[in-house]
């Protein structure tokens, strides 16, 4: 076995001064002391207060919408609806490094021939007060033909099902459909021949699995303020995981120049996946442009459970075959998510994922992309990934169970590793599963004994990260500190991750090193903050970044010194010469930066790239669940969170995303789900009833850090942001498969669904 | 030659074909001389995919080189949360 000892001792770099170590973020004070700027703490003078008119009907036709009352209201400065957005065509286009369908996109952000959920965003006002805007919504006359709507996404795909786009074709078959349908897309992945690979099973399991809607629940609402100058400058300040995208898709939307719409990122209250697309941008930016005057949007919190997008619920078959001594033979699933109310549900990474941590020969696995009225689904943290893989680790555990075979050691015999194919197509490199599987099996918490009702369940996840577009620049100041400028907004504690980085390049203190991120304007394209790329894709801009800077100080020392450059080195945060006896004592970055006016003018150092070289990040998850088979409780009383980081730059951060997705899948598997009434409505839009953990509702999480470096990192980063959301779903449904002997094959496994069992003795299948 | 596997999806593009061998020094190269083979096969490679080069996914890397006697797999191109 490895220990964490060894895998660090793996790391790419020895002898790390700043990487690896853990002082307080950046922005950690103003966080703590309420200073921080995020998305709705914007005044600007004349400010206008913008409101969304939004649907009342799951499906419904809008023959005609009259703002001229509302227009006429004193204090209302601007009405916008579907009037005011130029439709778009029906096409797949590259749009900041995403494939964006801006017929969608136009028709989510402002209904336009049909209101599609309840929610759904209708029409808009700016006015000069709050009260005076509820009033004009109250105003706006909007005739709707309603609809019948569908909600489920089996009955989505009935023949026979209302019809949310009378055009839409499902994509994927051959000869293409004639008739249209809810099904926008089939894909499909087959590796060896998974009907031969059963055939060789001394065991077969074959089960379905029902997960519902989650939303990714940040506590910061979506919030912008918007202001359009006359001659069509536009700003806009709003709370997003990526401002750069933002730009992109509301220049698009309004017709505007990229190069006229500056976009700066607040703070952010949390994304997780949900701030990568827009909603009320667009909108307030229009307003603006209409009122020539400042708008504020502000999400309320019903607004963003109706209106913003969950992760989709699902329906998925599995079945899988084992030999006896517990050699998988092959796997097969179909997975079927819902999209909400426009294509492009996470079916493909859902797909891909599936069966991701096990070298296996023969796989199949189908998915269908199916829309329903309800939002559109939006990313949420390895979008995707928890509810195929929660299938696959459920029914991997029943195997391992029916052989009589310890669950991990199962997994062990089947694990992926470096050199295994992939149901996808590429081979692994080198990959860390193992190490956390052989982490969790030395784990005293694996060991340690259970009390009564309670049981102990463990499953895997994987997800792929990501690189991308990103750039950075570094400013020397003259008294040797340094500004680092980048363009991902700073979720987890990026700022602290590539402020380390660059202290370690420079060797320089890192309190010496002050981060900032840009507007727009300021700073060339930079993606998302999201796929877990910023510590890696702005680290490696980062590091070029800081060695262009580095260069440039060789070059000033050596023109000082009237030596080549080439005889100049960079070491511990100094330029040396080559050692000998009349060798110049060694110039300090503080020193050479004090004399950067005469020798040549500011150091700056730059780089942009699209980050390539991205590695995969597995972990392997052990929870203790007591359930209360009075009440139907199911509590977490213990949590062990293991993960391969590659290398972990800021271990507290990293240990940060392993709890965070942990108790996110903990609420996810336990407690949380849209509940829709037979009229397509939403019941619980709020905190009260949309119930997600709070801290007296899980344990400490426990982390272990695996490293496992990439190789195609400087220091072996691979990003760690969404996988550990994926294993705690199948592992709180093992545990409580342990402590209950039943297995739920519906989430969430809420306190009604598990007392319903424990009275029917059975599942909820 | 390179040796480029393709997805059951794009496979259906490419008249049946899972494999196909040629000769492209970049991933640029690459992505055209598959949409002149295969015309139906165009579209989907213009609006991206992701490209494995030995087993290292590539998105968006058109100067990338592809190696003689690589394994090429071309895949949906991932996101993420």
């Amino acid at each position: 076995m490895a220990t964490t000892e060894e895998t660090r001792a793996r790391a790419v770099r020895p002898n790390l001064t700043w990487v690896g170590t853990r002082p307080v973020r950046p922005d950690g004070v103003d966080k703590v002391t309420g200073r921080a700027k995020f998305g709705a703490d914007l005044q600007l003078p004349g400010m206008l207060v913008g409101r969304m008119l939004r649907s009342p009907y799951p499906h419904a036709r809008i023959r005609s919408i009259d703002t001229s009352k509302a227009e006429g209201l004193k204090g209302v400065k601007a009405a916008v609806t579907r009037d005011d957005f130029e439709d778009l065509p029906s096409e797949f286009v590259p749009a900041g490094e995403m494939l964006v369908n801006y017929r969608d996109m136009v028709r989510n952000v402002m209904a336009r021939e049909k209101a599609l959920y309840e929610g759904h965003a209708v029409a808009a006002v700016a006015a000069t007060s709050a009260a005076v805007a509820r009033q004009a919504l109250s105003l706006i006359e909007v005739d709707y033909e309603p609809l019948p709507h569908v909600i489920d996404v089996l009955e989505a795909m009935e023949p026979d099902a209302p019809l949310l786009h009378e055009d839409l074709v499902t994509a994927g078959v051959e000869p293409p459909p004639e008739a249209p349908s809810n099904i926008a897309k089939r894909l499909s992945f087959t590796l060896g021949d998974s009907e031969a690979g059963l055939e060789e099973a001394d065991l077969v399991v074959e089960r379905e699995f029902t997960t519902r809607p989650v939303h990714q629940a940040y506590i910061e609402p979506h919030a912008c303020v918007a202001n359009v100058s006359e001659d069509d400058y536009a700003e806009l300040w709003c709370t997003t995981q990526g401002h750069y995208v933002v730009r992109a898709f509301c220049a698009k939307l309004l017709g505007l120049d990229i190069s006229k719409l500056r976009v700066t990122a607040s703070e952010i209250g949390g994304g997780f996946g949900g701030k990568t697309v827009v909603y009320l941008e667009p909108v307030a930016l229009a307003l603006a442009r209409k009122a020539r005057r400042p708008v504020k949007m502000v999400m309320s919190r019903e607004e963003v459970f109706l209106a913003s997008g969950p992760a989709p619920g699902t329906h998925v078959w599995v079945k899988m075959g084992a030999t006896r001594d517990g050699r998988i033979t092959a796997a097969e699933a179909v997975l079927k998510y819902q999209a909400g109310a426009f294509q492009g549900s996470p079916i493909t990474p859902g797909a891909m994922c599936a069966f991701a941590p096990y070298a296996l020969e023969n796989v199949k696995v189908t998915g269908y992309d199916v829309v329903t009225n309800r939002p559109k689904v939006a990313s949420y943290r390895a979008p995707g990934g928890p509810m195929s893989e929660y299938a696959v680790e459920c029914v991997v555990d029943e195997i391992a169970k029916t052989l009589a075979i310890d669950p991990v050691e199962l997994r062990l015999k089947n694990a992926a590793r470096e050199g295994t194919r992939t149901v996808y197509g590429p081979k692994f490199g080198p990959i860390g599963l193992i190490e956390t599987l052989e982490q969790a099996e030395h784990h005293d918490h694996y060991r340690a004994p259970l009390a009564p009702n309670q049981g102990r369940g463990v499953a895997c996840g994987f997800w792929f990260n990501i690189g991308g577009e990103s750039c950075a620049s570094l400013h020397v100041n003259d008294d040797g500190t340094v500004t680092l400028t980048v363009g991902t907004p700073d979720i987890g504690g990026s700022r602290a991750s590539l402020c380390l980085m660059a202290a370690e390049e420079l060797g320089i203190d890192f309190e010496k090193v002050q981060p900032i991120v840009a507007d727009t304007s300021s700073l060339g394209f930079t993606f998302l903050t999201a796929g877990s790329r910023s510590t890696f894709a702005s680290g490696l801009a980062v590091i070029e970044a800081t060695r262009d800077a580095v260069r440039q100080l060789c070059r000033r020392a050596a023109q000082i010194w009237e030596l080549p450059e080439e005889s100049v080195r960079w070491q511990d945060g100094c330029a040396r010469s080559e050692e000998s006896e009349d060798a110049p004592e060694p110039l300090s970055l503080a020193e050479l930066a004090t004399v950067a006016g005469k020798t040549g003018g500011p150091i700056v150092g730059h780089a942009q790239l699209n980050a390539q070289g991205v590695a995969p990040s597995f972990g392997t998850h052990i929870v203790d669940v007591e359930v209360d088979r009075e009440t139907g409780l199911v509590t977490v009383v213990r949590y062990t969170a293991i993960q391969d980081a590659g290398k972990a730059i800021h271990p507290s951060y990293v240990e940060g995303q392993y709890q965070g997705g942990a108790v996110q899948g903990i609420g996810w598997a336990l407690n949380e789900e849209y509940i829709y009434g037979e009229d397509g409505r939403v019941e619980n839009p709020s905190f009260l009833d949309y119930r997600i953990p709070v801290a007296s509702d899980v344990p400490m999480i426990e982390t272990v850090l695996v490293e496992v470096p990439n190789p195609r990192h400087p220091y072996g980063v691979r990003g760690v942001g969404e996988t550990p959301i994926i294993p705690p779903l199948a592992a709180i449904a093992n545990a409580v498969e342990s402590a209950l002997g039943i297995r739920f094959s519906e989430l969430p496994m809420s306190p009604p669904r598990v007392l319903a069992a424990i009275h029917e003795g059975a599942g909820t299948a | 030659m390179a040796r480029v596997v393709l997805t059951p999806n794009l496979s259906q593009l490419a008249g049946g074909e899972t494999e196909v061998e040629l000769t492209a020094s970049t991933i640029r190269q690459l992505l055209r001389e598959l949409g002149d083979r295969y015309p139906e096969l165009k579209p989907h490679l213009d609006e991206g995919v992701a490209v494995a080069i030995d087993g290292q996914i590539y998105q968006d890397a058109w100067l990338e080189p592809v190696p003689p006697e690589s394994e090429v797999h071309l895949l949906p191109q991932i996101a993420g949360g």
